[in-house]
């Protein structure tokens, strides 16, 4: 939250707690404001959020503990499919969300600690690798395992998930308030889910400034000095992959309920590179990062969608390059010309592992 | 006993596809420790390089021979690539060369996707026919066991330029240059070798294999799209590894090794699975391979090194 | 005196050269112990095998008179045994105090679900390892420094930082490769300095060095390697006394003696 605020331009630095405000203003105002273009939009920000609850899990892995994870999706999609097969017409199983996501949050969590395991010797490239491959197995998994039981329903996908039902309220629905006045559903996901960021923004930089971030960190910036100060590397890796799954895990039962529909098609390799680009876009290892990061490669392809066809049309009378083009020429342009140009990403880390607070008395400031 | 045959044959196409590719990956590999991403997508440009080359002399040239055309579609496609090669690693892996070891990774990554966009932008994203010029015919050298002559001519085209490869690599003044940047680029230059000129020949002597591997690949399934190179891309690296990365003699033995244990695992799969598993999951068994062997014996059939760079 | 460290028979191959054999050796309790020898004398391999970097082809390590597990460093640290390395390792993202502070991790005990809830131990637990990681930095006289990242700090003061890391790991032996290697000469006797506090605050020194002046002028006792073979174990004095090591290391080492 702090890092948040200080990343807000201009103000963040002058006056943190004001910044900290317009940050928190922003988050509740942002459908509201999104809704005067059109519904549409409050949909690209419910998006924006479960794609900054990915990219914050990834940014776990990836930006605290050092390890390239190209899976990632993997967990999202152990996430979605949890919660099609136990609250979806599919196998008559209605499940509500209070056990669905506790036991997705459980099987992602599991999953993470099974890739975890074997790939624990390898490093940096090698690591990528094996995570890549162990996504794709998963989606093989999903796109086949309809034959001969079927379990997945192959690549055609699992339809009508159950909608989230919070305390009696079905948040596929809107509400009416009154005779002219009703709460779109779409608003509703946005605040459940807005609530689930800021619970894992609280979580994560507790975690950040800890012992389980300072050895993450240390792990990250030397493994060999990390062990040298007894820190049980192989236990903190399992714990970052699993973690960063529980994250992926929770935001795929969210992402399934909310779109009502799970298929192996959103669980793709260039899916965990898009969530991979954010956090290496908005700056790996800090938590304002990851969320800018998500926030403006999730609604940027979305915004030129809506403005690349009509200019395209009235340029050369049709469309040259599709909004999917777009997106994934947006997506490796941003990574590649990031690394090269501004490797710390767009808001460099300067993370904090320590409260200096505990250090006032001896007059110590930053 | 035919199928077991047969299988051998499939194996040994597909895997010395796998082996051309899987020589710059580990040629850049031991150079530079890098895995270059994006050395699979220039299969795919090789590819439809030629295919563009093709179609573009069946219009002005209608009569002329399959042999000159597919001759000429490689002879386009091969400095093609390699010139894509050679400004791939000079603008975005050489400006990398000393930062921290994941940002070319990323780097790699960003660039193999680019790669597939632009052919996306270029030649759109559906599947096009790639023509077939050496004959799809199978014969039968032995009784119920097939192979046609596009897969004769990709076995024996794969092995003359590894064997070519080998020789530019072992009796050669670039080889040896290539050999001494390997072991230490800072000696290296020490000793007048022009670094960065070899750096920047390695990419472009395995853009040149990944291109004639591409139009081999793309002549014998009739196919290609934006999207071929990645698989097979993956794959090659995995075969990279099983032979030990770094060593050429093992980036070949890898290929083989792995076109191998896929056709024989698509072809007894359904059996040894009791029909659960079918040859759709065919590409699963690279990803095993390449876990097995990363966590049991990361230095590869071949390999002497130990690779704890990375 | 009562014995801390002893070191049985220790071997290690690597491929056809044997960096070390059959060494043997005693470090008592309290006392700052050398280790020399001329470069590629097996020095830095006997640190690593010790401290569970490297497994040992043969003999073993007794530490408080209980052996040392092989091949894993974490646990050599909880056992007691902290190192600092001849190239500096330190965390370049951290602070100095979040580095020294790492350090403690071994020392502390909450887990996720103390810091999710950031429950009454979890809170008193950080507190008391800021604090502390504090104190180790004004120990090793770099406190002015806490809020630096580390990689900004100059090269004495990385040293420092170094051991101040490994002190936070409450180590009853303290095991320093080359600490003295890049130091110019005042920084050489702030560092002799800081060792002879260690060593008075009842911490057990072990120290490799090239610098031979450092070693005879610190060090209790002095064993000297030679191609991975103990030749000599005695006080400086006699050391400095001794036929084969005059011929193996002062002889024809005096380059050593920066």
């Amino acid at each position: 939250m702090n890092e948040l605020a200080l990343a807000v331009p201009w103000l963040g630095k002058r006056n943190p707690q004001a910044a900290r405000w317009v940050v928190i203003a922003i988050a509740i105002a942002a459908p509201m404001i999104a809704m005067m273009f059109g519904r549409t939009w409050v949909r690209v920000l419910d998006f924006a959020l479960l794609y900054i609850l990915l990219a914050l899990g990834l940014n776990l892995v990836v930006g605290f503990a050092g390890l390239l994870d190209l899976g990632y999706i993997a967990f999202y999609a152990v996430g979605a499919y949890t919660a099609a097969f136990l609250a979806s017409p599919h196998f008559d199983v209605h499940l509500p969300i209070w056990v669905v996501l506790p036991l997705a949050a459980g099987f992602a969590a599991t999953a993470g600690i099974t890739l975890g395991f074997p790939v624990l010797r390898l490093r940096g490239d090698y690591l990528a690798i094996v995570t890549l491959g162990f996504g794709e197995i998963v989606r093989i998994f999903m796109n086949n395992l309809n034959y001969p039981i079927n379990i997945t329903n192959g690549p055609q996908g699992i339809n009508s998930l159950d909608p989230i039902m919070l305390f009696g309220w079905d948040l596929s629905r809107n509400i009416q308030v009154s005779e002219d006045l009703a709460i779109n559903s779409l608003f509703l996901y946005y605040y459940a889910f807005l609530a689930c960021v800021a619970g894992s923004i609280l979580f994560i930089s507790r975690l950040q400034v800890s012992r389980v971030g300072r050895a993450w960190a240390a792990m990250r910036d030397d493994e060999l000095a990390a062990k040298a100060i007894g820190i049980n590397t192989r236990n903190m890796k399992l714990l970052a992959f699993s973690l960063g799954a529980t994250f992926g895990g929770v935001s795929g039962v969210l992402f399934g309920t909310f779109q009502g529909f799970v298929s192996p098609e959103s669980f793709s390799l260039m899916e965990s590179i898009a969530v991979l680009t954010m956090v290496v876009f908005g700056g790996m290892g800090n938590i304002a990062g990851a969320i800018v990061g998500a926030i403006i490669l999730s609604a940027l392809p979305e915004i030129l969608r809506h403005l690349a066809v009509p200019v395209q049309q009235a340029l050369f009378g049709h469309v040259l390059l599709d909004p999917e083009v777009l997106r994934m020429l947006l997506l490796s342009l941003a990574m590649i010309l990031m690394m090269l140009l501004r490797p710390a990403g767009l808001i460099p880390a300067n993370a904090k592992y320590s409260h200096i607070r505990y250090l006032k008395a001896k007059g110590v400031t930053e | 006993m035919e199928i077991f045959l047969q299988q051998i044959v499939n194996g040994l196409v597909v895997g010395s596809v796998y082996a051309l590719v899987a020589l710059g990956y580990t040629m850049v590999y031991g150079i530079l420790g890098l895995i270059n991403f994006a050395h699979g997508d220039l299969v795919m440009v090789g590819a439809l390089t030629a295919l563009q080359t093709m179609m573009f002399l069946m219009g002005v040239a209608p009569g002329m021979s399959p042999v000159a055309m597919l001759t000429l579609s490689l002879l386009v496609a091969i400095p093609v690539c390699m010139l894509l090669a050679f400004t791939m690693e000079r603008l975005a892996y050489r400006p990398l060369r000393n930062a921290p070891r994941l940002a070319p990774l990323i780097t790699a990554i960003g660039v193999s996707f680019l790669l597939q966009t632009l052919a996306m932008i270029v030649w759109g994203r559906n599947y096009h026919t790639f023509p077939q010029l050496i004959s799809t015919t199978p014969v039968q050298p032995i009784e119920g066991v097939f192979i046609t002559p596009i897969q004769i001519t990709i076995i024996i085209v794969s092995a003359l330029m590894m064997a070519g490869l080998i020789l530019l690599v072992t009796k050669t003044k670039l080889g040896r240059a290539m050999r001494a940047t390997a072991e230490n680029h800072r000696v290296a230059a020490l000793m007048g070798v022009d670094t960065n000129m070899i750096i920047a020949l390695t990419f472009v002597i395995g853009a040149a294999l990944a291109a004639v591997a591409g139009v081999m690949f793309a002549s014998n399934y009739g196919i290609a799209h934006y999207g071929m190179g990645f698989m097979p891309g993956l794959k090659a690296f995995t075969a990279a590894v099983l032979g030990g990365i770094g060593n050429l003699g093992g980036a070949m033995l890898g290929g083989v090794v792995l076109g191998l244990v896929e056709s024989f695992g698509a072809g007894y799969i359904e059996q040894a699975t009791f029909g659960f598993l079918n040859s759709s999951y065919q590409d699963i068994f690279a990803f095993i391979i390449l876990g097995l062997v990363l966590i049991f014996k990361p230095t590869g059939l071949l390999g002497e090194r130990v690779s704890d760079r990375a | 005196m009562i014995t801390l460290l002893e070191a049985r028979n220790i071997g290690k191959r690597f491929g056809g050269l044997q960096a070390l054999s059959e060494v043997s050796l005693t470090i008592r309790k309290g006392e700052v112990y050398g280790l020399i020898g001329p470069n590629g004398a097996g020095k830095t391999t006997f640190f690593n095998v010790l401290t569970g970097a490297y497994t040992p082809d043969g003999g073993e390590f007794v530490f408080n008179g209980a052996p040392l597990p092989s091949g894993k460093p974490h646990l050599v640290v909880t056992q007691g045994i902290a190192r600092t390395f001849q190239n500096i390792r330190l965390f370049r993202e951290l602070t100095a105090l979040e580095n020294v502070m790492a350090g403690h991790h071994i020392r502390t005990t909450a887990g996720v679900w103390g810091i999710l809830t950031q429950n009454k131990h979890t809170v008193e637990e950080e507190r008391l390892t800021t604090e502390r990681a504090y104190e180790l930095l004004k120990y090793v006289g770099i406190e002015r420094f806490a809020t630096a990242t580390a990689k900004n700090l100059s090269y004495g003061d990385q040293r420092r930082l170094e051991i101040a890391r490994a002190l936070a790991t409450e180590p009853q032996l303290l095991a320093l490769d080359e600490p003295a290697a890049g130091m110019n000469a005042t920084e050489t006797g702030q560092l002799k300095h800081l060792i002879e506090q260690i060593r008075g605050d009842g911490i057990t020194v072990l120290l490799i060095e090239h610098d031979v002046k450092l070693v005879m002028g610190l060090c209790d006792r002095v064993a000297v390697l030679d191609f991975g073979r103990k030749i000599a174990e005695d006080v400086p004095a006699e050391v400095q006394k001794n036929e084969a090591v005059i011929g193996a290391y002062l002889g024809g080492g005096h380059k050593h003696a920066h």
